[in-house]
């Protein structure tokens, strides 16, 4: 467990660096997982050339869910829609550096599903997505 | 007085380490309880010796089967104060019991436009078959508030009597804040404005003494796993009178007196609610945890659990950041409901883990009631016979850890 908390996810927590609403945005997508109370919002900023030039997250939830936010909004920047499409759950855990259970593995994986949810322009963001 | 020691022993999971050096702490009895020596040899003794089919069979085995079985209905109608074994229908758990009573009871006498008054702190189990029952019918849904103070304000049940509900489904001790109800008074308020009364004792009958005929309760609904037996059983009980006129819920084999290809005939109780062939090895196992219970004494185990909680309370409330839901001590049984400021119960219960200490985080079932408090979650702790103020000691210490890991 103490691995779990390792410096980077308390950092991010608790002094997230990518926390914030754009207003006007080009894609704005949120969610939440109803079962524990974590929720969040991903708005993006694409350029001429389809590529993320602003990305943020807004919400509320528990360190793995909202730190997790965080460093997937880091990643990006930069990067073009179809690229977003493609990240994976791996993508995520490897972000995090560590093991997660099943229930935990949800918190982890929310902001992903609301990333790709908004990528993909849908209605609703499904579990499929980050399958 | 509970000897705690001895009880323990008899638990052969309260052994177990979780991480090598880190012994279990289980305060999670809420969620589900331990089981003792009794009711798992109890279990292993029925597939190892007398294990067949109940109710037909003339051999040897199926004779035995079928005298455990009913021994074990007996035991627990004599456990909840019933005047006969009849009126005690073996289910899968609560929530079977309670969805038995809203498709049978429920669907043959509620008309559209009628009411059913429930409580804003109910498990979804005493919540969602009224809502379902509720879309298909037409029937209103009215809710006696929770205060401030964790406690039902029986000033507005008294008016929502006004309304001459058909059911009132209430808690006798909530899962999330442990308040226990006054469920005698409720059931005399109830069936003076005319209504019938169903008790969700899922918390109550495992944590003291509960009687049926005391508290003239119309149904009572509980589930094994929860006092000590097997997961796959549950108890309705229910008046004869209601029982008797309620159409059968599940159709099948043993429910029936007659079959024709077109048609047949109910069994009486209380085979009629149990079709097909049941949880037998459960319901032995139920058996054997009402021996256990009943043989250490429900109210020393309740006044266990009421120095336990009081103990709880004091160091959990010392704690800065800690924030209890729920009434004081001598309203409540052996559960606290709790956050800690900054930190996510989640993360809470990841770091409790980690120390040994199982508690649940999350909203318990019961979201309208965090709804209402404006929790996205919370933590639980909760106790039973088996816990120690060791225990409680551990858990206090366990979230001075978690404020060091997140620096709050």
């Amino acid at each position: 467990m103490d691995d779990l908390y390792r410096e980077l996810i308390i950092d991010r927590y608790k002094n997230p660096l990518y926390r914030g609403e754009l207003e006007p945005h080009d894609i704005s997508f949120e969610d939440e997982n109803p079962l524990c109370g974590d929720h969040i919002r991903i708005d993006l900023r694409v350029d001429e050339a389809g590529r993320v030039k602003e990305a943020v997250f807004s919400g509320h939830g528990c360190a793995i869910s909202q730190a997790s936010a965080d460093l997937l909004i880091e990643s990006v920047h930069g990067k073009n829609l179809d690229e977003i499409k493609a990240l994976t759950k791996e993508d995520v855990l490897e972000m995090l550096g560590v093991e997660l259970g099943p229930v935990r593995l949800k918190c982890a994986l929310l902001s992903l599903k609301v990333l790709k949810a908004g990528a993909y322009g849908l209605g609703e963001a499904s579990d499929e997505l980050v399958e | 007085m509970l000897d705690v020691t001895r009880i323990r022993a008899d638990f052969p999971i309260l052994t177990r380490e979780v991480r090598p050096g880190v012994p279990l702490v289980y305060l999670d009895s809420t969620a589900t309880s331990q089981k003792p020596m009794a009711v798992i040899q109890g279990m292993d003794e029925f597939y190892r010796r007398s294990n067949a089919n109940i109710h037909r069979g003339i051999h040897t085995l199926a004779e035995e089967a079928t005298a455990k079985y009913e021994a074990a209905r007996q035991k627990v109608a004599k456990f909840i104060g019933a005047a006969s074994p009849r009126q005690v229908i073996f289910t899968r758990n609560t929530t079977e019991a309670i969805n038995l009573v809203a498709y049978t009871w429920g669907r043959a006498n509620l008309h559209p436009g009628e009411i059913i008054v429930l409580t804003e702190m109910e498990h979804h189990s005493n919540l969602v078959p009224w809502q379902i029952l509720a879309a298909e019918r037409d029937i209103r849904l009215e809710f006696i508030p929770v205060g401030d103070d964790g406690l039902l304000d029986l000033k507005a049940y008294q008016k929502l009597l006004e309304l001459e509900p058909r059911l009132v489904s209430f808690t006798h001790m909530s899962n999330v804040l442990g308040t226990i109800t006054p469920a005698a008074q409720i059931i005399q308020m109830a069936h003076q404005a005319g209504a019938v009364a169903l008790v969700d004792g899922a918390q109550s009958v495992p944590h003291f003494m509960v009687d049926v005929q005391a508290l003239d309760a119309d149904f009572l609904a509980f589930s094994g796993h929860k006092m000590c037996g097997p997961t796959g059983i549950g108890v309705l009980y229910g008046r004869k009178e209601l029982l008797e006129a309620m159409p059968p819920f599940m159709g099948g084999g043993e429910m029936i007196r007659r079959v024709h290809l077109r048609s047949f005939v109910p069994n009486e109780l209380p085979h009629k609610f149990e079709a097909g062939t049941p949880a037998i090895a459960e319901a032995i196992g139920l058996g054997e945890a009402v021996d256990y219970l009943t043989s250490t004494g429900m109210d020393a185990i309740a006044a266990h659990e009421q120095e336990i909680i009081a103990y709880t309370l004091e160091r959990l409330e010392e704690i800065p950041g800690v924030q209890v839901y729920g009434p004081t001590a001598e309203h409540r049984g052996g559960v606290a409901a709790f956050t800690l400021a900054g930190v996510h119960p989640h993360d809470i219960s990841q770091i409790l883990d980690s120390q040994g200490v199982a508690i649940r985080a999350g909203h318990h079932c019961a979201m309208p009631l965090h709804e209402k408090y404006n929790l996205p979650a919370t933590a639980r702790a909760s106790f039973y016979l088996y816990n120690t103020f060791q225990e409680v000691d551990k858990l206090a210490e366990a979230i001075y850890k978690v404020k060091e890991v997140f620096g709050s």
